[in-house]
């Protein structure tokens, strides 16, 4: 097992620069999730770690070891992939133990090895079935005890569950989070699902357009979001975002949007009087209130354990949720009030994060 | 079968199929039969089955003792299978340079192939005599079976690299993770994964040269080269036809070539059932 660090990284297919300079330094043991909107280059990092990409610039040091030149079976690494990539005219345990088999290992040892990992992921009655016997999740469990196999010093994930469906998916999350807790090999993850990466990380790398946007745990993420981006990123529904203008005089403390509406703000907030902000607020965050932001409901979406209330504040969409059950009828005037605490304040040009005072 | 399938449906799509098999059997059938009668009967009953009368040995007689009928065999077998194994394996390793490898040229190489598709290899025939001739191949066998590997190269790259770009990337980069050299990538997974593509690419490449007169007769006349149907022309003289031994020799020629189809369309259907793999 061991550390994995990226500096300066770039990638450039031809002349476009896909991979701009991403630093990331990966503890032994952690299991990291590089999320992000598609086409961020997170695929493509984990490729350059895995050494399918050339790396334009900067190194990838795994172990202590530069492996920028270093071929792909050299690196120690073993890689699990979004369309699982059996080798389709081999058993399970053919496909388990190909890479102990090539490297020359005695057959004892292969064998126990390959039944060791089928114990682990119950794989012990399929293994001398077919991959094309096997169903989606079985598959990705056969992909994963590949990798096991191997004892590898990294392992590398490339959205493995996207081809799974939801419940599968939610079950198999929870199954490879309980065997990293198992195994405690270094792990890389890549997701574009947000629930995914908070649900497994310990320390989430959020990406955008090939540049890391925040680096941290998923409650870090989540409680503290750098800028506009990660706000709106992390969390589902979305965070809410209304622009307008700090007002700070006296003891007035507040947003003011286009259309005169005042949203509250804790008294610690951060920023100057006249800035151009944009007040955010999860929807988690909001509840009914005597005293708050006027709102008029929209659209109204029960899901049983909470009830999503889409509604209009001064011309922008806000979203709330609530756990109780509230009769929501639309075109009806709300108040929302958000939990003073739990209010984000950004700059509008830049969109990073004020913090408060 | 589906269930949308009815009854009537089915029947009348085997109706049509089982008169088009017929109606496509019938001149192999006619010359299997009148192989087996005497001259006067293969005219006087071109469509009768041979009977105690009509039977008769006499073309398989004729092509038994004239000339080197087993030689003319062997020679055939081997321009078939030489030609079948490089226009295969070159094919396949273009294809897969073609579809796995971004380089310079690449789009440029294969547009270049389809020309090879699109232009008769026979319209070069002149340049091909004047390079043969140059290389001193005149009369050998390996000048037909340089010939008929170009010949089938152009389809067998254009077809295999269509199939190779849809084997996953994702299969390549496990291999390439689990010590896979590019050769062993080739040899061992895309290969066996796109062997149906290569039955079919390996019947459309056999028959063409099983049946070709034209090289033979142009490259390699001379007696110890000739092919099989080279060799039966013997028998097709201007003002007389042995028709017995046209027939008997036809009617051999077309055994290694079914045994050869029949390998490669079981390879063809085991392929289809088992590469159904998402």
């Amino acid at each position: 097992m061991a550390s994995v660090d990226i500096r300066r990284v770039t990638k450039q297919f031809g002349s476009h620069p896909v991979i701009h300079g991403v630093d990331i330094a990966i503890a032994d043991h952690e299991f990291v999730v590089l999320v992000g909107p598609s086409g961020c280059g997170k695929s493509t990092l984990l490729r350059m770690i895995a050494g399918l990409e050339q790396i334009s610039g900067g190194e990838i040091v795994i172990g202590g070891r530069v492996v920028n030149d270093v071929q792909p079976k050299e690196r120690d690494i073993a890689m699990v992939f979004q369309n699982y990539a059996l080798y389709p005219h081999m058993t399970v345990h053919d496909n388990m133990a190909f890479s102990m088999k090539l490297r020359g290992a005695p057959q004892a040892e292969i064998t126990e090895r390959v039944n060791k990992a089928a114990d682990i992921l119950a794989l012990t009655p399929l293994l001398q079935r077919y991959p094309r016997q096997l169903s989606g999740g079985q598959r990705q469990r056969v992909a994963m005890g590949r990798a096991i196999v191997r004892d590898p010093q990294v392992f590398l994930f490339d959205e493995p569950l996207s081809n799974l469906d939801a419940k599968l998916r939610v079950a198999m999350r929870t199954e490879i989070k309980a065997l990293h807790q198992r195994l405690r090999t270094t792990s890389i993850y890549v997701t574009h699902d947000q629930v995914e990466a908070m649900s497994m990380a310990d320390r989430i790398v959020l990406m955008r357009d090939g540049v890391v946007e925040q680096i941290g745990s998923p409650l870090e993420l989540y409680d503290h979001p750098a800028n506009v981006f990660a706000a709106g990123f992390i969390g589902s529904p979305a965070m809410n975002f209304l622009p307008g203008m700090l007002r700070r005089a006296g003891n007035e403390l507040h947003v003011e949007t286009a259309r005169g509406i005042r949203l509250p703000l804790p008294s610690n907030a951060g920023g100057t009087d006249g800035q151009k902000v944009i007040y955010g607020v999860r929807p988690e965050h909001l509840s009914l209130g005597g005293e708050g932001i006027p709102a008029t409901v929209a659209v109204v979406e029960p899901t049983g354990a909470d009830t999503f209330v889409y509604s209009e504040v001064g011309g922008v969409p806000v979203c709330a949720t609530f756990s109780e059950r509230h009769a929501f009828e639309p075109g009806k005037q709300i108040v929302l009030k958000p939990q003073l605490e739990t209010v984000h304040l950004f700059d509008e040009a830049s969109g990073v994060a004020i913090r408060n005072a | 079968m589906s269930a949308r399938q009815s009854t009537p449906r089915a029947v009348a799509a085997h109706a049509i199929l089982i008169a088009y098999t017929l109606i496509a059997l019938f001149p192999v059938f006619v010359i299997l039969i009148n192989s087996f009668k005497s001259r006067a009967a293969i005219f006087s009953q071109p469509l009768s089955l041979p009977n105690s009368t009509t039977f008769s040995l006499l073309g398989y007689e004729t092509v038994w003792a004239q000339g080197n009928f087993i030689l003319y065999f062997q020679n055939s077998v081997i321009v078939t299978v030489a030609s079948l194994f490089c226009v295969l394996l070159f094919g396949a390793m273009a294809a897969f340079a073609l579809s796995e490898y971004r380089f310079r040229g690449n789009s440029l190489v294969v547009l270049y192939l389809a020309l090879g598709i699109m232009i008769p290899i026979r319209l070069g025939t002149v340049a091909i005599l004047q390079l043969i001739v140059a290389s001193g191949l005149v009369n050998t066998l390996a000048a037909l079976i340089l010939v008929y590997t170009a010949q089938g190269l152009p389809l067998s790259v254009f077809i295999l690299s269509e199939f190779m770009r849809q084997v996953s990337g994702d299969l390549k980069n496990a291999g390439r993770i689990d010590g896979l050299s590019e050769y062993r990538i080739f040899f061992r997974l895309v290969l066996p994964i796109v062997r149906p593509a290569m039955a079919t690419v390996a019947v459309f490449t056999l028959i063409p040269i099983w049946n070709d007169l034209w090289f033979p007769l142009i490259l390699a006349p001379a007696e110890n080269t000739k092919t099989l149907t080279l060799g039966s022309q013997v028998f097709i003289g201007q003002f007389l036809t042995n028709w017995n031994a046209v027939l008997a020799s036809l009617s051999l020629a077309i055994l290694p070539a079914l045994i050869l189809y029949l390998i490669f369309s079981r390879q063809l259907i085991r392929g289809i059932t088992s590469g159904a793999v998402k």
